[in-house]
C-alpha cells in the first residue's frame, strides 16, 4: 500500500494530479491534514482548489497519484462510500435541496445513519419511528447549532444568503462527519454574517471534526486556521502556519504577481 | 484508540451539551419537541385531515348516487388516481421523467387477466406474480437508464411503454389486438364482486392505502433520499446516497402500485385491450401528476380527477370538449405552472392576501405573486 500507513494524518494526498484533456488542474499536490486541525487551502482563483475538493470526495477521479484517508487509498472511491467513511463537504455555490425545508434538508443529511427498510417504513414499526424522531430532533439542534432553528420550516430556496450558507454546514454536520471540507464558508457573506460562520467553523472544529476550508478572506484564515496550504496554477507553493505562509514570497508572487526589477 | 471525532454513534448525545457550550442556552426538552412539531407537525397533519374529510365523501359517495355511469366514472377516476399517485414516486419525488408508465398498468391487468381466465387461479393469487411482473418490467426500464437524466431518460421510458403495449397487440397470447375478454369478477371471503359501486370500493381501498404509502414513503429515509435525488443528485452522492440504487427503488415502488391497480382493473372492465395502456394513457398520467403539482399526494389526486373527470363535465360542449378540455389545461397550466396542489400546499393563504392587497390598492406594485411559491 501507501507510504503514508502509520501517519498522523487523518487525510493525505500524494502526488495528485488532474488533467482535463491539455489543462492541468492539479501538479502533483502533496501534503497531509493532522486529526483535529482547521486546515486551510487558499490560492488565486483557477489554482485548483475546488479541483482538490473534488477529488477528494470522488466527485473527479485523479489522473495519477493518491488521496489517503486513515493511511487506505480512497484514490478509486466513490463519492457515497466516501461519505461512509466520514467525509462531508459544503458546495463553493451552495448546493442545497432547494424545494426542501431547512429541516428536511439537515435531515437527508443523515441517510447513513439509519436504515430504510421498505416494510418497516409502510407499516411505521416503533423501532423505526424511535429513530426518526431520535434523528429528527438531532436536526433541530444542528439548526440552532447554526443559528436556523427559527427557519426550521422554511424553504431552503426561500432563506437568504448568508443563511443558506450555514443549512449547508448544518446538513455537512448532521452526516456525523470525522472531517469536513468547506468550500469558501465565507465567500459573498457580509461581515457581520463572517463572524458567525467562522464562529459555526471554531465550533464545528471543536467538535472534534478535521476541518478543511477553501477561503479567500484572508483574514478570515489568519484567524482560524492552524495550518495553510497554498495552490497556484495547480502547484502547491507553500505550506505551514499562517503566519509563515502569509510572508513567503512566493505567495506574495501568486498573489500580486512577480516584483519588477 | 485515540480518535479525535466521536464515532457517529455517540454524537447524538453531545449535542446538548454542545450546544450549551456553544452559548447556545439550553432549552428544556418541551420546547425543543414543540419546534419540532411546528417543523414537521402541522403541515403534514392539516393536508391529512382535509384529505380524510373528502375521502369520508368519496366513500359515502356511491350510498347516494346510485347512478351507474356516475359510479363508474368515479371508479375510473379512482384507478386514475392510483396510477397518479404510482408515476409520483416516480416524477414527483425521485424526479425521474416517466413517459410509459401505462405499461406498469399493462402488466398488472395481462397478468391477471391470463392467469384467472387460462389457470383459473383466484384474482387475489394473482397479485404477487402481478407485483412481481411488474417489478421485472421496473428493472428491465429501470437498469439501463440509471446513469440517464432528463430527456434521454423520457425517451427510453416512452420506448419501453410502446414496447409493452406492441407485445400485447402482436402476441397470440394476450389475444392481440382485441385484448382478452371474461376476466371473473374479484372474490374477497366468497363474496363475489360484480356491481360497479363494488369495484367503486375495491379502489377506493386501494386508494386509500397508495395515499398511506406515498406519505408515510414521503417522510421516510427512502422518500428523503428519493427527494435528495431529484433536487441535486451529485449532492446527495456526497451525503451517501447511492443514487443509481434509489432510482430503480422508484421505479419498482411505482411499478407495484401500478401492477396492483391493473390486476383490480381487469376483473373491474371484465375484459381488457391494447388501447387502454398505450401512449395516451401514459400521458394522461404524467397530465395528471403535473396538473396537480409534482411530488404532492393531494396534487396527484387532484390531477387525476381533472384528467378525467374534465372531459365528463365538459360533455355540454358535445364535438369540441376535448377541445375545450384542451384550452382548460393550457390555461389551468398558465396560471399555475406548479400544480394545483404543489408539495408545499395549496397557498390559498397567499393567494387570499394577495387578491385582497390587489383590492384594497394598499401597495401598488412589489408584493410578491403566488405563482412564485
Amino acid at each position: 500500500m501507501t507510504a503514508a500507513t502509520r501517519s498522523p494524518d487523518v487525510l493525505a494526498v500524494q502526488g495528485l494530479s488532474l488533467r482535463f484533456g491539455g489543462l492541468i488542474a492539479l501538479s502533483d499536490v502533496s501534503f497531509g491534514v493532522p486529526r483535529g486541525a482547521l486546515f486551510a487551502v487558499i490560492g488565486p482563483n483557477g489554482a485548483g482548489k475546488t479541483s482538490l475538493f473534488n477529488c477528494m470526495t470522488g466527485f473527479y477521479r485523479a489522473s495519477s497519484g493518491a488521496v489517503v484517508l486513515d493511511g487506505a487509498d480512497v484514490t478509486k472511491a466513490s463519492a457515497p462510500d466516501l461519505a461512509a467513511m466520514g467525509i462531508r463537504r459544503t458546495f463553493q455555490n451552495i448546493r442545497l435541496f432547494p424545494r426542501l425545508t431547512a429541516h428536511e434538508n439537515v435531515l437527508a443529511g443523515a441517510h447513513l445513519r439509519s436504515t430504510s427498510n421498505l416494510v418497516a417504513v409502510l407499516i411505521r414499526t416503533p423501532g423505526m419511528r424511535r429513530r426518526e424522531r431520535e434523528l429528527s430532533e438531532e436536526a433541530m439542534e444542528w439548526l440552532r447549532f447554526v443559528g436556523l432553528d427559527a427557519r426550521a420550516a422554511v424553504r431552503a430556496v426561500d432563506l437568504p444568503y448568508g443563511m443558506r450558507k450555514r443549512l449547508e454546514m448544518a446538513r455537512a454536520m448532521m452526516g456525523a462527519p470525522r472531517i469536513a471540507l468547506l468550500d469558501e464558508p465565507a465567500a459573498g457573506v457580509s461581515s457581520m454574517e463572517r463572524e458567525e460562520l467562522s464562529d459555526v467553523i471554531r465550533r464545528i472544529r471543536d467538535r472534534g471534526v478535521t476541518v478543511v476550508m477553501i477561503e479567500h478572506d484572508v483574514e478570515l484564515v489568519m484567524q482560524l486556521a492552524d495550518e495553510v496550504a497554498v495552490l497556484d496554477q495547480g502547484r502547491l507553493i507553500a505550506r505551514g502556519a499562517p503566519s509563515n505562509v502569509r510572508n513567503d514570497p512566493k505567495v506574495i508572487e501568486a498573489y500580486l504577481g512577480r516584483r519588477r526589477r | 484508540m485515540p480518535e479525535g471525532a466521536p464515532p457517529p454513534e455517540d454524537l447524538a448525545s453531545v449535542i446538548p451539551t454542545a450546544s450549551a457550550a456553544a452559548g447556545l442556552a439550553t432549552r428544556e426538552s418541551s420546547r425543543a419537541s414543540s419546534s419540532l412539531a411546528r417543523v414537521a407537525g402541522p403541515s403534514y397533519r392539516v393536508r391529512a385531515g382535509w384529505q380524510l374529510a373528502l375521502l369520508l365523501l368519496a366513500g359515502l359517495g356511491p350510498l347516494v348516487v346510485t347512478n351507474d355511469y356516475v359510479v363508474s366514472l368515479g371508479m375510473q377516476v379512482e384507478v386514475m388516481m392510483c396510477l397518479a399517485l404510482g408515476l409520483n414516486i416516480v416524477v414527483g419525488y425521485a424526479g425521474l421523467l416517466d413517459l410509459g408508465f401505462a405499461a406498469f398498468f399493462a402488466i398488472g391487468a395481462y397478468t391477471t387477466g391470463l392467469l384467472s381466465l387460462n389457470l383459473h387461479w383466484p384474482i387475489l393469487a394473482t397479485l404477487p406474480v402481478s407485483v412481481l411482473m411488474a417489478l421485472a418490467g421496473a428493472v428491465i426500464v429501470g437498469t439501463p437508464t440509471l446513469r440517464l437524466r432528463r430527456d434521454y431518460l423520457a425517451v427510453v421510458t416512452l420506448g419501453f411503454g410502446e414496447v409493452v403495449q406492441l407485445v400485447v397487440n402482436n402476441l397470440d397470447q394476450t389475444g392481440g389486438p382485441t385484448g382478452i375478454f371474461g376476466i371473473p369478477p374479484l372474490e374477497i371471503l366468497g363474496f363475489q364482486i360484480v356491481t360497479p359501486i363494488g369495484y367503486y370500493y375495491v379502489f377506493f381501498v386501494t386508494l386509500v392505502v397508495f395515499i398511506a404509502a406515498s406519505w408515510r414513503l414521503r417522510v421516510s429515509r427512502l422518500g428523503r433520499a428519493w427527494l435528495a435525488i431529484r433536487e441535486d443528485e451529485d449532492v446527495a452522492m456526497a451525503m451517501g446516497i447511492k443514487t443509481q440504487r434509489y432510482k430503480l427503488y422508484a421505479y419498482m415502488a411505482g411499478a407495484i402500485i401500478g401492477g396492483i391497480t391493473g390486476s383490480f382493473y381487469g376483473p373491474a372492465m371484465i375484459g381488457v385491450a391494447p388501447p387502454t395502456f398505450g401512449f395516451m394513457q401514459s400521458l394522461l398520467i404524467v397530465m395528471a401528476v403535473s396538473i396537480g403539482g409534482m411530488g404532492s399526494v393531494p396534487g396527484a389526486l387532484i390531477g387525476a380527477a381533472v384528467v378525467i373527470g374534465g372531459p365528463e363535465v365538459l360533455r355540454t360542449f358535445s364535438q369540441a370538449r376535448l377541445l375545450v378540455f384542451g384550452l382548460v389545461l393550457v390555461a389551468m397550466m398558465m396560471a399555475r405552472p406548479q400544480g394545483v396542489w404543489p408539495e408545499g400546499g395549496p397557498g390559498l393563504g397567499r393567494i387570499l392576501a394577495a387578491l385582497r392587497l390587489r383590492l384594497s390598492r394598499a401597495r401598488p406594485s412589489g408584493t410578491p405573486a403566488d405563482g412564485t411559491r
